[in-house]
């Protein structure tokens, strides 16, 4: 079951950006495109643990602050030559705020 | 029986219900038109070539007089309908007079939204609805010398700036969004479009808004911008905006949300009230485009007659005429995962396609300049057809597809010997070929014997394929290294169009030079947003979302994800009070480490970032302004005590590098730069492998340059020897200013040296003063625009919230 939270309006990321949102199960970016598309993500890369919410955004990836991997916002895919992912979540605007689901960001409360 | 219809508002939408009304079920109704303009139903669509002198009012009437006497409608125009009493089933006139309905269509549309600034009110503010506006702005015309504002920068607006310009009218267009029509294209679209009107004269403001508008005596005299700058006008347009008309639907107690409430008959609340067009809701979904109005006119007809009939919203394309520019949109460029690009531009014709795929099907569709493929695609959209076996050639239309021929050097060899191979020097294909025979070997003789390629680069690949043809496999493709994925031309091609075709914005360059990206990568936004920075200050705006973390942020990242935190030190120069804040902010902030630098001061290592404003602020207090130990920009200036302490000291080193740090500090260039003064040859500061260093002498001081201590370990080269403090200030800016306009991005000064050669160097920066002069003259212009502090900046209450989390739902989860 969906459980959608407004977590702010979409005003407040700045386009080609992203701020965090702390959650139980720990930090999820969420990212403006220059779209105005809105992705969420596990805030830290697979490779080292980069605050991936600190990267460039260009298009519909990300690159790691850190060591500069690349992963795609919408699949949450290492692209490239590189190998790896995080966690996506389900997120979306309506009237100008962002919803995401917290169904499965809940979870270590309920266990 | 004749029945008692009664339709409010004679715009498109229900010109169309009449039509239609009168063709399938004649004799049926007995209508009353009521219009609260003084005139019946004409084609508001073409206001835009009335007001530019393309036709004439008579030319867009749809029905005349005649039409409605045919039909024996009774026509009430320029009267506004009072109420209508659903109790009673009549409908009241602005006389007082009682109309007893059968049926009543309400066709209100919309309004036009005016932005309540201060002297909104004023005569010569008006919006761009009707023919009266239209004829306001017409008349304007015939008065030389006439200014007119338009505010907002969609399409009515920039129709009614391009009408008014058309006129010989001095036209500003004011829009709040970063590029025009941002809700129709995207900004390298709307980049294009913004040119194509400046190219007719007319001022385009994007990213700008409005504080007020000024009067005298009543009468609209200027609009004032929000920093302050006066636009003087004559008659002021907003065009910011339409909202439904409902008021006369939500007094008779109909349904009505954002505007009045149907249902798929085009059904009010009330089963005898119909209402359809700009003035209604429908699922959610307002409409503002033409198409669907006409739908909805079919299914109200329908609704009247009885007959089963339902309307579903379809996709809308939208394709556009603005002044000459072709415009075309459809489908949905935004939102949604999964989602794919590809992107053509041709920049010589100022052509700009964009194409979004989801999976294998299109979904929207963004084109600049040629439109002709535009039905395709939105047949493509539409009829959500599998693309997959055609999308390699997609972009490039229908007449692409079957067949095409996929080998690129087929289709070079197919071009006839007249092809325009360059189109910026005119050269064909045939003069390159003929220069190939007669020697050419490599790009760079092609380049110097026709000229081809040479100037924006862009058609280099073609000029190399013609190369390929005609050379066979004595020919090899020159690697240069290209910027980044995103586009074939390298970092000093970029900066060379950037400055010979001003190009100041990132959409610009991107366009301009082909990118095949939409928005870049962190490869080249970071090198582009220096570039135009450098090459245009006070012009070109500071991109954060372009910049690496640690200047975004103005701090460094650590591998943990804290930041480290330096303050400036000038010339490594420090005080009791300034160490004293220095370690109550380590107690504050729970600092992990407090390390002394290689550049003499002192960082805080493991700062949080929501607590980076408090401890800025606290440094800022006790006097203390950001190091930028981040920075690709002046990092120190390293210095001994000099004279002042010390027994060899020749000059007063500490003075000169706090002089220096406080001329410097600020400016970005190429990459980080590091600076020393020694106040003797026996340099204690290591000005020998800095990019910049000073050694005192008794006579003056000897000005070294291109050393670097890192990565690779560089001694410095002797660029001169100076006589007076003022002199090494000079020196210092112009060689600084000559690098960050010829380097390319994170190239150290001393990689440009080895590039450009120190002879090159020494000749605009020593033996000509004139260049010199220029040189730093250029660099102090720069720096008003750079010489702020980023931390006290960052402390503003609009900078402190990005540093926090948008949302904290552990709160929530402890509870």
């Amino acid at each position: 079951m969906s459980d959608w939270t407004d977590i702010g309006a979409l005003s407040a990321i700045p386009e080609r950006g992203a701020r965090l949102v702390k959650t139980a199960m720990g930090c999820v970016a969420v990212f403006r495109t220059v779209d105005d598309e809105i992705f969420a993500i596990d805030d830290a890369c697979p490779h080292k643990g980069g605050p991936l919410s600190e990267g460039i955004v260009h298009g519909r990836s990300v690159t790691c602050p850190l060591h500069n991997m690349v992963l795609r916002l919408d699949t949450g895919l290492a692209q490239g030559a590189d190998e790896g992912s995080v966690a996506t979540y389900p997120v979306r605007v309506e009237a100008g705020r962002i919803l995401l689901d917290t169904e499965r960001l809940r979870r270590g409360r309920v266990a | 029986m004749t029945r008692n219809l009664i339709v409010i508002g004679a715009g498109m939408a229900s010109g169309r219900v009449l039509e239609h009304l009168f063709e399938t079920q004649p004799g049926a109704w007995n209508v009353t038109l009521f219009n609260a303009e003084p005139r019946g139903n004409y084609n508001r669509l073409m206001l835009s070539p009335v007001l530019s002198g393309d036709k004439t009012y008579a030319e867009i009437v749809t029905h005349d007089a005649a039409w409605y006497e045919e039909r024996g409608v009774t026509c009430r125009f320029g009267e506004k309908v009072a109420r209508i009493d659903r109790g009673a089933k009549i409908v009241v006139a602005p006389d007082g007079t009682e109309l007893p309905y059968d049926k009543v269509v309400i066709a209100t549309g919309s309004n036009p939204f005016m932005i309540p600034l201060p002297g909104h009110d004023l005569d010569g503010v008006i919006p761009y609805r009707d023919l009266e506006d239209t004829e306001r702005m017409m008349g304007l015309g015939s008065a030389p010398g006439a200014r007119a504002v338009v505010i907002g920068g969609g399409l009515l607006g920039l129709e009614a700036a391009a009408g008014m310009a058309a006129r010989g009218i001095d036209v500003t267009v004011v829009h709040i969004m970063g590029h025009l029509m941002e809700r129709q294209l995207d900004e390298a679209a709307g980049y294009l479009l913004k040119k194509a009107l400046e190219d007719k004269g007319i001022t385009v403001l994007t990213g700008t808004n409005s504080k007020q508008i000024l009067g005298e005596g009543g009468k609209v005299r200027a609009l004032e911008l929000d920093d302050g700058t006066e636009l003087p006008c004559d008659l002021l347009c907003m065009a910011v905006g339409i909202r439904p008309n409902v008021a006369l639907a939500k007094d008779a107690g109909l349904a009505v949300a954002k505007g009045i409430h149907v249902d798929d008959q085009m059904l009010t609340s009330d089963a005898d009230i119909l209402a359809l067009g700009e003035c209604v809701e429908h699922q959610g979904a307002i409409f503002g485009l033409v198409a669907p109005l006409y739908d909805q006119a079919k299914v109200a007809a329908e609704t009247l007659g009885g007959t089963q009939a339902a309307f579903v919203p379809k996709e809308v394309a939208t394709k556009l005429k603005v002044t000459g520019c072709d415009l075309f949109s459809a489908g949905d460029f935004a939102e949604g995962d999964g989602r794919d690009d590809i992107v053509f531009r041709d920049p010589s014709r100022g052509i700009y396609k964009r194409l979004v795929l989801e999976g294998e099907r299109l979904i929207g569709a963004v084109m600049y300049g040629d439109t002709g493929d535009g039905a395709w695609f939105h047949g493509l959209i539409k009829d959500r057809t599998d693309v997959t076996e055609m999308r390699d050639t997609l972009i490039f239309g229908p007449a692409f597809q079957g067949g095409a021929q996929s080998d690129p050097l087929a289709a070079v060899a197919a071009l006839p010997a007249d092809a325009e191979i360059c189109g910026c020097n005119g050269i064909c294909k045939s003069a390159i070929q003929t220069a190939i025979k007669g020697g050419a070997a490599t790009l760079s003789d092609v380049r110097a014997q026709t000229k081809a390629s040479a100037s924006c680069g862009t058609c280099t690949g073609l000029v190399e394929q013609v190369m390929a043809l005609t050379l066979g496999d004595g020919f090899e493709v020159q690697t240069v290294k290209p910027m980044c994925p995103c586009t074939p031309l390298t970092h000093m091609d970029v900066r060379r169009l950037i400055k010979a075709k001003a190009l100041k914005s990132m959409a610009a360059v991107m366009q301009e030079c082909g990118w095949t990206t939409l928005c870049g990568c962190a490869s080249c936004r970071p090198a582009l947003n220096y570039y135009l920075l450098c090459d245009w200050p006070g012009e070109y705006q500071d991109d954060d979302q372009s910049r690496f973390v640690n200047e975004r942020m103005h701090s460094n990242i650590q591998k943990d994800g804290t930041y480290s935190v330096v303050p400036r030190m000038w010339g490594g120069i420090t005080t009791a009070d300034e160490l004293r804040a220095i370690a109550d902010a380590a107690d504050k902030y729970k600092v992990q480490t407090v390390k002394v630098t290689g550049g003499q001061r002192i960082d805080l290592l493991g700062v949080k970032k929501q607590d980076l404003p408090d401890i800025w602020a606290d440094l800022n207090a006790a006097g203390m302004v950001s190091g930028q130990a981040y920075a690709k920009g002046l990092r120190t200036v390293k210095t001994c005590v000099g004279t002042d302490h010390c027994r060899f000291g020749t000059q007063d080193s500490t003075g000169l590098g706090i002089r220096m740090e406080k001329a410097l500090w600020g400016s970005w260039t190429p990459a980080k730069v590091k600076m020393a003064v020694s106040g003797c040859p026996r340099n204690c500061a290591e000005s020998t492998c800095k990019d910049v260093g000073v050694i005192c002498v008794d006579s003056g001081y000897i000005l070294h340059i291109g050393g670097a201590a890192g990565l690779h370990i560089k001694g410095t080269e002797v660029m001169c020897t100076v006589k007076t403090e003022d002199e090494v200030l000079e020196y210092t800016a112009a060689v600084v200013q000559l690098y960050r306009e010829e380097a390319a991005y994170l190239e150290r000064m001393y990689k440009w040296m080895d590039n450009v050669g120190l002879d090159h160097i020494i000749e605009r920066v020593v033996t000509d003063a004139d260049s010199r002069k220029a040189l730093a003259d250029r660099f102090y212009y720069a720096q008003r625009f750079m010489q702020q502090d980023p931390w006290a900046e960052r402390t503003k209450p609009e900078y402190r919230e990005l540093y926090a989390p948008l949302a904290d739902l552990t709160l929530e989860a402890a509870e």
